[in-house]
Formats: structure tokens, sequence, C-alpha cells
């Protein structure tokens, strides 16, 4: 599998990062390396293994349905660059 | 049934499927300690988890798990033993974590069917491919700012289920049809409140047409933002003809999200973001697999009340009402409960007549749910025993209805504070029998020369004689033995 400009184009846009053009060509060869360096993973015979999904053999934690978090909204809000409180806000976003 | 929409080239029928996000009830998120109610003061129900704060981790509710349980088996479904949760890759203001948390590949329940009951009496079976749990998105305000969007999160980690049906609709009452069962079903489970208003049950409509015999599946279209049975059913029918239009016009249909438009009745074209279909779903590292086991599926089983198909075939078959009756007392499980009380011990098809005619026809003058009825249960039962008994007429049980929906009063007390209990004794009758034949001779003469409609008049003179209260089966032989009618 090898990346093309336009594909690290796509990804950066998705993931909403700004990358300058002149540095798309040099990414692109970094991702390729990183992705051909996994993809010796592919060598190894996993046919009737199931994906790992943790290391140790555990059961999700889970909790009860009582409330004992929120009102908090000082907190939430307080690095919000835009604040309206008790809103947040951002610039319109129209349907 | 069908619908067909008539074009030039073609006749065309619909293909509809549903995505229903339904609100899990539940007291707190899916993955934070938060409360859930509806209408609380903006971004007061948020943690740092719903937040979407650097390091903070999901931890399940396991409340919602058995929720989502439940439905699955209400929905006629198979409980997948394990399950698995993915981010859902996205950008938007309403959404902190940039993903929502949801199931794709492993969703905790599949295959299941449902039973509509359609409006003439028939039924279908309707499959659903699957139901998942997932993470609603918090609200967008856009009317507060001329140029900024306002954001209250305290929706946003609310646990949904996303029930999809299978592409199996084919008009726009299968579909409401449809979703009101979906919606009668959660209500029984208490898995869901319904509320399509406040936006606790919200459906996504995927739309697409064909030729009538063409057995693959056209172009659709999601119609999002309809939040009542009766829009989704107009959107269906705007969406469907104008998809006809464009084919017919040699055009095609392009696959898009639509919205939906309550004013105007149509749908439009959402401004189409780019790419905005790439989600690069993922399992969730924070999160390990759902994994069940047969007992504890079981022991949610042994908890479930009767649900809305059962209770009717109940009625149906035990109580002899007819399916429509039934389908009418069953569809909310509070009107199934009111009815069964007034039933109880009592002649079921009487109380289904007085439930449905009767109560049905005042609240909907008073403009109030079965829960605000003024006529309890247990006192439109006893009305029905004062019937029954003879105590009062059929005539009188109307005005004592009357009475008891604007007073409450016990149906007992208000017979005998105003007098209304049926006479019964023949003399008193027969006097006002008599008397109404000597003042009416003409009439009397018509009777006795073989009209027999004139006797229902002379019933009407009686009953007014004696303020409606005589028992009328006892005017009407006394009549007849009168005047040989």
């Amino acid at each position: 599998m090898s990346l093309d400009t336009d594909t690290v184009r796509r990804i950066a846009n998705l993931a909403r990062i700004k990358i300058e053009e002149e540095k798309m060509a040099p990414l692109a060869d970094e991702l390729n390396q990183i992705i051909g360096w996994i993809e010796q993973l592919s060598e190894v015979d996993t046919d009737g293994v199931a994906p790992m999904t943790s290391v140790t053999k555990i059961d999700m934690p889970s909790r009860e349905d009582v409330i004992s978090d929120g009102g908090c909204e000082d907190k939430v809000l307080a690095n919000a660059p835009s604040g309206e409180p008790p809103y947040f806000a951002v610039p319109k976003v129209v349907e | 049934m069908s619908y067909i929409i008539k074009g030039h080239k073609h006749d065309w029928e619909i293909v509809i499927g549903l995505e229903i996000h339904a609100q899990v009830i539940s007291n707190s998120k899916l993955f934070s300690g938060s409360a859930t109610a509806f209408g609380s003061d903006p971004n007061t129900q948020v943690s740092l988890i719903d937040a979407a704060m650097p390091g903070m981790l999901p931890v399940i509710n396991k409340h919602c798990i058995a929720q989502a349980v439940k439905t699955g088996l209400g929905l006629n479904a198979k409980i997948n033993m394990y399950s698995v949760f993915e981010r859902k890759n996205y950008f938007y203001a309403d959404l902190p974590q940039g993903y929502q948390i949801t199931q794709f590949l492993h969703p905790i329940v599949v295959e299941g069917l449902l039973t509509i009951d359609m409006e003439d009496g028939s039924t279908r079976e309707i499959g659903i491919e699957r139901l998942h749990m997932e993470q609603d998105a918090g609200k967008s305000i856009h009317d507060k700012d001329p140029r900024r969007t306002f954001i209250d999160l305290n929706r946003a980690g609310v646990c949904l289920m996303e029930i999809v049906s299978h592409p199996a609709m084919h008009s726009p009452e299968e579909a409401g049809a449809y979703v009101r069962k979906v919606r009668s079903i959660v209500r029984y489970l208490e898995t869901c409140d319904g509320n399509m208003e406040e936006g606790s049950m919200r459906a996504d409509v995927n739309v697409s047409v064909r030729p009538v015999g063409d057995t693959k599946l056209w172009t659709r279209t999601e119609t999002k933002n309809v939040n009542s049975v009766r829009f989704m059913m107009q959107a269906i029918e705007f969406e469907a003809q104008r998809q006809v239009e464009v084919w017919e016009a040699g055009g095609e249909v392009k696959q898009q999200t639509r919205l939906f438009d309550p004013d105007s009745g149509e749908t439009r074209s959402m401004r189409s973001k780019e790419e905005a279909h790439d989600y690069r779903y993922f399992p969730c590292p924070d999160l390990l697999p759902i994994e069940l086991t047969q007992s504890y599926v079981d022991d949610i089983k042994a908890t479930m009340p009767e649900l809305p198909d059962a209770k009717k075939h109940r009625l149906m078959s035990d109580n002899g009402l007819s399916a429509y009756d039934a389908d009418v007392l069953v569809a909310e499980r509070e009107v199934a409960d009111y009815f069964e009380i007034v039933a109880k011990g009592r002649d079921a098809k009487v109380a289904a007549n007085w439930v449905i005619s009767n109560l049905f026809g005042a609240l909907k003058g008073a403009e109030k749910g079965i829960l605000e009825s003024p006529v309890s249960a247990e006192n439109l039962g006893n009305l029905l025993d004062l019937l029954a008994d003879d105590t009062i007429s059929g005539r009188i049980a109307k005005d004592v209805f009357e009475i008891m929906f604007s007073t409450g009063q016990d149906p007992a007390a208000i017979v005998e504070e105003k007098g209304l209990k049926q006479i019964t004794d023949t003399g008193a009758i027969e006097a006002a029998v008599d008397q109404a034949i000597a003042e009416n001779p003409e009439q009397a003469d018509e009777v006795r020369a073989g009209n027999g409609k004139a006797i229902g008049w002379f019933v009407g003179q009686v009953m007014q004689k004696t303020q409606g209260k005589a028992n009328p089966q006892a005017v009407n032989k006394l009549l007849r033995d009168k005047l040989g009618g």
C-alpha cells in the first residue's frame, strides 16, 4: 500500500490538520515508510486467530445507572474561546 | 394494499427503509455519570467526559446495555453475545470528541421482525436489520445570534438505540405503522419514552423508487429532521414523487441527505459537505467489547411485560374483541392498562365500546390524554356495573358519564344525588304508558293500524315523562301489549 499526495491531502482535511502544499510530498514519503514498516505484520499468518482487544483477559468495567457527575458548567466552559455562557459559541453552522 | 405512483412512462413503487434513533431511558449517560433529563439549563448536565477533555475515559452504564437487550428481545431479534464499540469520525460543533462512539461491524442486536397493523385490519411483517448502541450528539441552536451557533451539550453522550429496518416498506402508511409499532413496543418496555416532539425518538427516512416489477434497489435519498409520524409520511410522499419526476425527465436521482421542511411539506438537499461520508470507523481503544451470557439475556427476558401483539391476540381470543378495537386499545400501554381495569370481571365488548367511543370522544374534546382522564378506570367500571344490573338505563348512563367527566365523581353517588335510578316498577311505567296513549289518540290509532314506526315515537314520549328513567324494554313491551303493535 502506498499513499499519493492527493490521499494525504484528503486525510489532512478529514483530520482538520493544515499542511503547507510543499510539505505534502515529503509527508507522503514519511507516511509510506511507516506503512511499509507496519506492513511487515501481514507476513504473520493470522488465519483463525480472533482480533485481540486487550492484552489481559478482563471484562469491561461498568458502572451503575446513577447520576454522579455534571453540574460543572463553569469548568466545562472555562476553556471555550468564544463562550456565550451558558452556551458554547461557534461560527454559524448553516444546514 | 399497494401504493403506486403513475408516471408517464411507468408505474412506480416506493421502497422505504427507516433508521429510528430512540433515546434510552436511563438516569445517567452511556459513558458518564451526568444526568439525562430533558429541558434542564444549558450545559448543566455535562461532565468533563462529555465535553471530551483530554485524558477522560468512558465507563459504560450497565443499565443502558440491559435496555438495549430488552428492546432487542421486544423486536423479536437475536442478541449478540459479543458486540464492539467503534469510533465514527467526523467534525461537527455538537460533537466534542470529533468522533461518535457507536457500534458498526458487531452490533448488540441483529435480525428482528416486527408485525405492523394496517388501518384495514391486515398485518405485515417488516424485517429489522440491526439495533446498535451509540452516543447522542449535543444540540445546536441557530436562532440566538446572527453570526454564531450556540451549543448545548446536555444531550451529548445520552445513550441512543439506532434501529435499522430492511428496505421493506412500500407506502407512507406502512412506514407510519412501523414507527407507531416501534414506539408502542419501546414504551411498553420502558426503554424509550417515544416522545417525538422532544426528539427522544427521531427517524431518518431512506426512500427510493423503481418501476413496478423491478427487483433491484434504485438510488435512495435519506431525509432527516422528521419529528412526527405525519411529517414522515408527508416527506415520503413528496420525496417519492420528486424522484419519479427526476427519473421520468431523463435525469438521475443523486444519493444525498435531504431535510424535511414541515412548513412547506417538501424536502430539500442539505448543503452536501465534501467527503462527509468518510467516517473511518475503527474499534474504540478506550472500551472493551460487551460480552454477555445467555443467562443474563434470559433474566432480562423474564422481566418483560406482555407486549402489544400478545395483548392484542389475548383481547381477541379471550375477550372476543375485533382486531380494530384490540389495536386501538393496545397501542398505548396506558390505554391498555386503563381498559384492563375497566374490563376486569365485566363484559369486555361493552367495556371496549365505552372506552373507545365515550371516553376517547370526551378526552379528545377536552384535549386530554388518558392519564389526565377525569373519569378513573375504577369509576367507569362502576358505571358499567350500574348499567349491567339495570340500576340505570343506557341513556341515563351517558348522562351520568358526562357528569363524571366534568366532576370526577363516583357514578353511584351521582345516580343517588340526582335520583336517576331506572324505574323498574311496572306499575309506575304502566301509568306513564297509559297517560301517553290517552294524550295521543291519533298516534295510538296509527300503531293499532300497523304502523310499527309510531311505537318508537311512543317510547320517546314515555321516556320523556319519566325523565329517561323508565326501562326502555319494559316500556316497549307494555306499549305492544296495549296497542298490539
